[in-house]
């Protein structure tokens, strides 16, 4: 399969998805989370000084569209392996935040052949906990203004006023919980196989994780960590759920750190 | 026209001035079994009794929360099935994009339709935001769940020669067989509850009946045309019976004016209490297309839209918190007085929307009293029923 890219969008087969293509250098695959990407959030451009960065909007996120027959994270999976494949890239870092972590692993349990490194930012799709204990805060009962407040150590951030936002940026914000919604409500946030599957993980990975992460604690980080043969984890200082968010610069710079550890 | 006796079972000793949620998260320590027991006999009595006056049988459900304590539909039809003579007993409705099992559900509605003799009418719904937590299913695509369950029920009751198996999208059974089948051949009366245009046609090509809940004149008035506009559009021969339409209204009679007030007032402890809820409750994922979805969350703390009363010339009232009485008989929400004044209401406005050939009649609500609602219903029954049925006589002979 081939894609092709055209004014901001990039069609693959029936899906066509906003992409921007920033940088210069090896190429960086960045899986967005659930709450979407800005493309000029500053770490796309503090990664940009060190790749090629792919920043896509996952089907049924932002604006691009999702097509009838994606219901699964493992859809998602495979449209970011043809992605690299159709791309002609032969090996890239794939870095995922949150949701956008557990599509990175759902990738590399499938295939690491064109996956050079791996890093999981406060990744989802594994259970750790019992069955009477969630591990995942619930996005979908709380508000979404409880959900900020445990997202983010920035009290600026914590405390967004999604009544002041204009209407194209609520119809992203609903557009965004809506696929969540669809791809990650039950089981929540996880596939039950998914941990087991992690030891087929060959490519060198980091668990990141913020320090101050309330929607899913760093002990689940370290779980995720041990699954994974050879993998290291990582505290950001001074983070919540989305260090790449808060701590931009630092995550660039732990990206870049386990890259060159990993040549 | 046929009147149906309609209330959801409330447990008002839940609904406290202060609450600001009434559903999905207040723990169940604020329901006592034994008041709950006295209740379920209460409302039961007051459906038998609404089948001996000649009334039909509505009921609906919810879950998680003291508004409605039918947590299944199908359990309170079962047992009217039995103990009831006459009246038609309509499930409106089941949310079967909902239900994990839609085989399961065909299996319970034939076997109420066959313990009743034929006299069930199968409501589906697609439920309202509330319920998605409840049930653990996603809103995302629940109307595509909605019409496969939809589609295998209608396959399941209309199969004598089965078993036949279903690979479906959403459902997959190896070996589908209902016993019973259904009385009613080849399945009960489908209806639904429509809110908006775009669901209007899919009731009008099947024939379904088509009910709207407390939508005021005007918007009653435009679904009601545009299901005669889709009927006319896929070839259904001839005007549209009335009896292929409902609305459901609040009813508050009496034997003055001053005693309907009362009982109104009662009555309307269900719009009161029914929408108190948190923000995201209110708004799960995809349940509400983006711009509804930002209008709530710009408009959270205030009244729906949707929920300002309008009088039959346009004129907006308010919300529906803030109105009278008065505004709300205005709205078309309420039908409220005596005999004269009630028919009178609801002939004004039947005839102003088109005409429909049922009234769902939320007859109790709120914390309206046994004996109120038992009054109520052998006023109703007496002075009203014979009226409205002649009306409706009227009404189809013109049309023919």
């Amino acid at each position: 399969m081939t894609g092709s890219i055209a004014g901001g969008t990039y069609q693959l087969g029936d899906v066509r998805i906003d992409l921007t293509v920033q940088g210069s250098g090896a190429p960086l695959l960045f899986l967005h989370p659930e709450i979407g990407v800005d493309p000029d959030l500053p770490v796309i451009a503090e990664l940009a000084r060190h790749w090629t960065v792919h920043v896509p909007s996952h089907p049924g996120f932002g604006a691009s569209q999702l097509p009838r027959w994606m219901s699964e994270v493992d859809d998602l999976a495979y449209f970011y392996l043809d992605y690299l494949q159709a791309q002609g890239i032969a090996k890239a870092v794939v870095v995922g935040s949150s949701f956008g972590g557990w599509i990175a692993a759902e990738m590399a349990v499938r295939s690491c052949e064109r996956i050079s490194h791996l890093v999981l930012s406060g990744a989802a799709g594994i259970k750790v906990s019992d069955r009477e204990h969630r591990d995942f805060a619930d996005m979908f009962t709380l508000s979404i203004n409880e959900v900020s407040a445990l997202a983010y150590t920035d009290a600026a951030l914590a405390q967004c006023d999604y009544k002041t936002l204009d209407e194209a940026a609520l119809a992203v914000l609903h557009r965004n919980r809506e696929s969540t919604g669809l791809f990650a409500w039950s089981p929540y946030m996880h596939h039950p196989k998914l941990r087991r599957r992690l030891a087929r993980i060959q490519s060198p990975t980091l668990v990141l994780w913020g320090d101050d992460d309330r929607i899913v604690s760093a002990d689940y980080g370290r779980a995720y960590s041990a699954a994974i043969p050879g993998a290291t984890f990582e505290l950001i200082e001074h983070s919540g759920h989305y260090p790449h968010i808060e701590q931009p610069k630092a995550f660039a710079a732990r990206v870049a750190a386990h890259v060159a550890a990993h040549v | 026209m046929r009147v149906w006796h309609f209330s959801e079972e409330p447990y008002p000793a839940a609904w406290t001035p202060e609450a600001k949620n009434l559903r999905v998260s207040l723990p169940n320590q604020n329901i006592d079994p034994v008041l709950a027991a006295d209740l379920y006999h209460r409302y039961l009595d007051e459906w038998l009794l609404a089948d001996e006056l000649g009334f039909d049988i509505f009921a609906n459900e919810h879950h998680s929360t003291p508004t409605c304590m039918t947590a299944s539909v199908n359990l309170i039809l079962a047992i009217l099935a039995r103990q009831t003579k006459k009246a038609r007993l309509l499930g409106l409705g089941l949310p079967i994009g909902l239900r994990p099992d839609p085989l399961r559900v065909a299996e319970e509605l034939a076997m109420i339709d066959v313990i009743s003799r034929g006299r069930l009418e199968m409501g589906f719904i697609k439920g309202v935001p509330y319920e998605f937590s409840a049930a653990n299913r996603s809103p995302v695509r629940v109307m595509d769940r909605f019409w496969e369950a939809h589609d295998l029920i209608v396959k399941a009751m209309g199969t004598h020669d089965g078993p036949f198996s279903w690979e479906g999208e959403h459902f997959h059974y190896r070996s589908v067989n209902i016993w019973p089948r259904p009385w009613q051949q080849p399945h009960p009366p489908v209806w639904s509850s429509v809110g908006s245009m775009h669901n209007v046609r899919n009731m009008a090509i099947r024939g379904y009946t088509m009910a709207t809940f407390i939508n005021g004149w005007q918007k009653s008035k435009d679904l009601f045309a545009e299901y005669r506009k889709e009927w006319a559009a896929a070839g259904r021969p001839g005007p549209v019976p009335l009896e292929r339409f409902a609305y459901l209204a609040m009813v508050a009679i009496g034997n003055t004016e001053a005693e309907a007030d009362r009982r109104a007032t009662q009555v309307r402890g269900y719009l009161e209490t029914n929408a108190t809820a948190f923000e995201q409750h209110k708004n799960p994922p995809g349940f509400w297309s983006p711009t509804d979805s930002a209008r709530l969350i710009k408009t959270f703390g205030q009244p729906h839209p949707t929920m300002t009363v309008t009088t039959r010339d346009g004129h907006k009232l308010g919300p529906v918190a803030k109105a009278s009485n008065a505004d709300m008989v205005a709205g078309g929400l309420l039908f409220c007085g005596t005999p004269d004044q009630v028919y009178q209401q609801i002939v004004t406005f039947a005839d102003a929307v088109g005409g429909f050939g049922n009234l769902l009649m939320m007859g109790q609500g709120g914390r309206l009293s046994h004996e109120d609602t038992a009054d109520s219903l052998k006023l109703f029954a007496r002075e009203v029923m014979p009226r409205l049925q002649a009306w409706s006589a009227e009404r189809e002979r013109q049309a023919a």
